[in-house]
């Protein structure tokens, strides 16, 4: 991949460092591009493929309104918004990710291991176990779980600005608190209820309705849009707080906007469709490796989270290993080694 | 490059510094001559980098002003600031897989807008803030590569493509050999001499801090113990002050500029 073009004194000043400047813009723009295909070819696939199988030129059909009554249901009514699901919150997941990694300067921060999932969980199973609500509150409380946790590790991390490492431990503790309320919870209501409580502690975009998708679209584009203008201060912000505040980013501003975009991001995905194992955390790392230039990787990472969470989807539902499975836990068997294997290499730099 | 040439001037005006309710610096004046190099030296824990940083903007100043000309900076946005003082800190991360043009490129950020993206003006600063520094060949390749010699280099390259009159710099030379040391200061000096950039740094190193600054400062537990010309600052009387270490001092045999010979207690002058 690199081309190290000699220097010469022939060309326009600037030009050897354009042609590296396009190059880097070139691997990008390919990088999405493959994304976007694999994506088409995945949504295809995931709106052919159910208990009634359709063709290529049917399911297409029917998701644009063409066809008889029974694929317009099953496509439109069933199919359809599982798809757009899968890529919404795989999207927003992948997001949030690299704006965490990016903004705590931490490879291994991401809302899965700081317990803002969990705290997602724990909201929606209080919701449901404790209080017996179900449907949208449900969902509210996953959401109010997420944000809240996210506050709490803010409040006990924050010592004059904030740190990174703070922010992660202070985070690692947050997710086992969750996690043992969680457990308590599951541990004393009755089969039943434990069976569909269970699903929120797994994630799943199965249960997603098609009302919910205009809501889900609507935030993540907001939030991606505020992403995508804190994105310029993520390069300058990667190389230090005091070289950030040299090159004059506002950090305290630009590492708190982020965050709570993050966090926004995560909430939301998480209250559609559970928290979803490993996309954050692993997302923003193939986005990097692809890209390998350094960048923060914003868009790479949204992608990469958006395809992995729709082939993780379709994977589960039509029993591609053999067994169906929700989402969650087939991003947790896929993730999980990879996270190991990420260790074992690791990116050259501590993980400090 | 600037237009009024007057007026940037940074200035120490009763700066009080420090950390955690301890304070370092209680209320010192210091004026960074323009177009001049400064060196600030002393020994550890004296207070340098903190006023370096202060300086910088880097850490919040408990009292005091900072002044560029007249202009108080903190009153100043960001971004304006940083498009006239510069700064490399002692401690900076390289992302990993980040390539050498892409890090210079990070520099033109104080004078890109919300959107900005990088122009072919923007490509030019970088390619003169390459070839400056003598890091062109290593345009395409990742940092973590690179000696610390040529990283080192690649860090001031950035700050140079900030096109800034003032440069400030917190221990440059540290964890390079001795060669390395005198390539990058000869940098610093040609800079200085060729785009009059007001240059200030902090050094360890008393005699290569003699050897290259116009305005030398020394300082000692917070205070300014002596400044100006280092061949009248440089004394026996104002190293033991501020060091607490008897030394002779010697016209150094290369430069003319005053050497120091330090003792220490295995040599010490009966007494």
């Amino acid at each position: 991949m690199t081309t190290t073009a000699p220097l010469t004194t022939a060309l326009p000043p600037g030009t050897a460092v354009r042609s590296l400047r396009f190059a880097r813009r070139r691997r990008l723009t390919l990088v999405l591009g493959v994304a976007l295909v694999a994506l088409a070819a995945l949504a295809t696939a995931g709106l052919m493929l159910g208990d009634s199988d359709l063709t290529p030129l049917r399911a297409f059909g029917a998701a644009f309104g063409i066809g008889d009554r029974g694929d317009l249901f099953v496509v439109q009514r069933l199919r359809l918004p599982r798809v757009q699901a899968a890529i919404l919150v795989g999207a927003a997941f992948g997001l949030a990710g690299a704006l965490f990694q990016g903004t705590l300067r931490n490879p291994l921060a991401s809302p899965d291991i700081l317990g803002i999932g969990a705290g997602a969980s724990l909201g929606a199973v209080t919701a449901l176990l404790a209080f017996g609500l179900s449907g949208f509150a449900v969902a509210a409380s996953a959401f109010g779980g997420a944000t809240l946790v996210a506050l709490a590790i803010w409040f006990f991390a924050w010592r004059r600005g904030l740190h990174s490492i703070r922010f992660v431990l202070v985070g690692v503790g947050f997710s086992y608190l969750c996690g043992s309320f969680l457990s308590w919870l599951l541990a004393r209501a009755d089969d039943r209820e434990a069976a569909s409580a269970l699903m929120w502690t797994v994630g799943s975009v199965a249960d997603v309705r098609d009302g919910e998708i205009g809501l889900l679209l609507a935030g993540v584009l907001t939030l991606a849009l505020v992403a995508a203008l804190l994105s310029r201060s993520q390069g300058p912000l990667a190389l230090g707080d005091d070289n950030a505040r040299a090159l004059g980013v506002h950090v305290d501003a630009v590492r708190v906007g982020s965050l709570l975009t993050a966090v926004g991001l995560v909430a939301l995905a998480t209250s559609m469709a559970g928290p979803i194992a490993f996309v954050a955390l692993v997302s923003p790392a193939i986005a990097r490796r692809l890209l390998d230039d350094g960048t923060p990787a914003l868009a790479a990472s949204a992608a990469a989270g958006a395809v992995l969470t729709l082939a993780a989807d379709l994977a589960g539902q039509h029993e591609l290993f053999g067994v169906g499975a929700p989402v969650g836990i087939v991003t947790g068997l896929v993730g999980a080694p990879y996270l190991l294997w990420l260790l074992a290499t690791n990116e050259r730099r501590n993980l400090g | 490059m600037n237009t009024s040439p007057a007026d940037l001037t940074l200035r120490a005006d009763g700066v009080v510094l420090g950390y955690d309710g301890r304070t370092v610096i209680d209320g010192l004046d210091l004026t960074l001559p323009q177009g001049r190099v400064t060196a600030i030296v002393g020994p550890n824990a004296c207070g340098k980098s903190t006023l370096l940083r202060g300086l910088a903007r880097l850490h919040p100043l408990s009292g005091g002003r900072v002044l560029l000309g007249d202009r108080d900076v903190s009153a100043m946005p960001r971004k304006e600031l940083a498009r006239v003082v510069g700064v490399l800190p002692q401690s900076s991360i390289a992302p990993d897989g980040v390539r050498v043009a892409e890090l210079v490129a990070r520099g033109r950020y104080p004078h890109q807008g919300w959107f900005g993206h990088h122009s072919s003006d923007d490509d030019a600063v970088v390619t003169a803030a390459l070839a400056a520094t003598g890091t062109e060949d290593l345009a395409d390749r990742p940092l973590e590569e690179l000696s610390g010699g040529q990283r080192q280099r690649v860090w001031i390259a950035m700050v140079l493509a900030q096109q800034t009159d003032i440069v400030l710099l917190d221990e440059p030379t540290t964890f390079l050999d001795v060669r390395h040391q005198l390539d990058l200061l000869d940098l610093l000096a040609e800079l200085n001499k060729e785009r009059g950039t007001t240059v200030a740094m902090v050094l360890h190193e008393l005699n290569l801090a003699a050897r290259y600054a116009d305005n030398l400062v020394v300082m000692s537990s917070g205070t300014v113990v002596a400044q100006g010309d280092p061949g009248e600052v440089l004394t026996s009387e104002v190293v033991r002050e501020a060091f607490d270490l008897d030394a002779e001092i010697v016209p150094d045999p290369v430069s003319g500029t005053p050497l120091v010979v330090p003792r220490g207690r295995r040599h010490a002058v009966p007494r």
